[in-house]
């Protein structure tokens, strides 16, 4: 399954820049995969010890991936996934 | 300011939105704090997909984050530092501890390291004015 994948300004140094990159997958922990594959480095700003990180929110289309599975939330031909950290402080 | 004091004792957020490169913030949005919480603040998961995907359409990138401390000074805690993730933007910072005095500083957080920077009040940016 082909989808777009939104990279956010702070992860583009591993894209070259690129706002946008396309990936493939039937899960988004697939859809990492191929990511790291071709722009290395990107899966540890995402994934820790097997989960997404806290403060890390990706969405599949419009939802919000911890509401769908987390790692294992399906994805389909021709979706978005947008990579978003979280504005959160103290 | 009058956000923080509105939402005190929580900390208030929120963004001033620019156009992409111009470094100008002219788009002040407002935003729920989800913690709820007098020592921690964050962007509502839905509202934050929502904020960039319209920055995104209109061409903006958050020039301004802001927030509030509720009962210490106007300087990035530790947490801030750590979640610090738009490398480009100004973070600002209030804090509402005094009911009269107003605190307000502007810091760049890169790499965990953090910059205070001047902060000037303009009417317009057509015309400066001095704070």
């Amino acid at each position: 399954m082909a989808v777009t994948v939104s990279i956010p300004t702070i992860l583009r140094s591993h894209t070259g820049g690129e706002k946008t990159v396309a990936a493939s997958g039937n899960t988004l922990a697939e859809v990492i995969d191929d990511l790291e594959a071709s722009h290395g480095g990107l899966k540890a700003r995402l994934v820790k010890e097997g989960s997404l990180h806290r403060f890390v929110n990706v969405y599949v289309n419009d939802e919000d991936v911890r509401f769908s599975g987390g790692l294992d939330a399906k994805v389909a031909d021709g979706d978005t996934v947008t990579i978003l950290p979280a504005v959160a402080g103290g | 300011m009058a956000h923080a004091r509105r939402d005190h004792p929580d900390e208030a957020c929120g963004v001033i939105a620019g156009p992409e490169g111009s470094d100008r913030a002219e788009r002040f949005v407002p935003m729920v704090n989800a913690a709820r919480s007098p020592t921690f603040y964050e962007f509502d998961s839905a509202d934050l997909l929502k904020l960039y995907r319209e920055m995104e359409a209109n061409g903006e990138v958050p020039v301004v984050i802001y927030h509030s401390h509720t009962a210490t000074e106007a300087y990035p805690s530790r947490t801030d530092i750590n979640l610090a993730a738009e490398p480009d933007a100004h973070y600002v910072l209030v804090s509402t501890r005094d009911p009269h005095d107003h605190e307000l500083r502007s810091y760049r957080i890169v790499d965990g390291q953090v910059t205070q920077e001047p902060v000037e009040v303009v009417e317009s940016y057509d015309q400066p004015r001095a704070v």
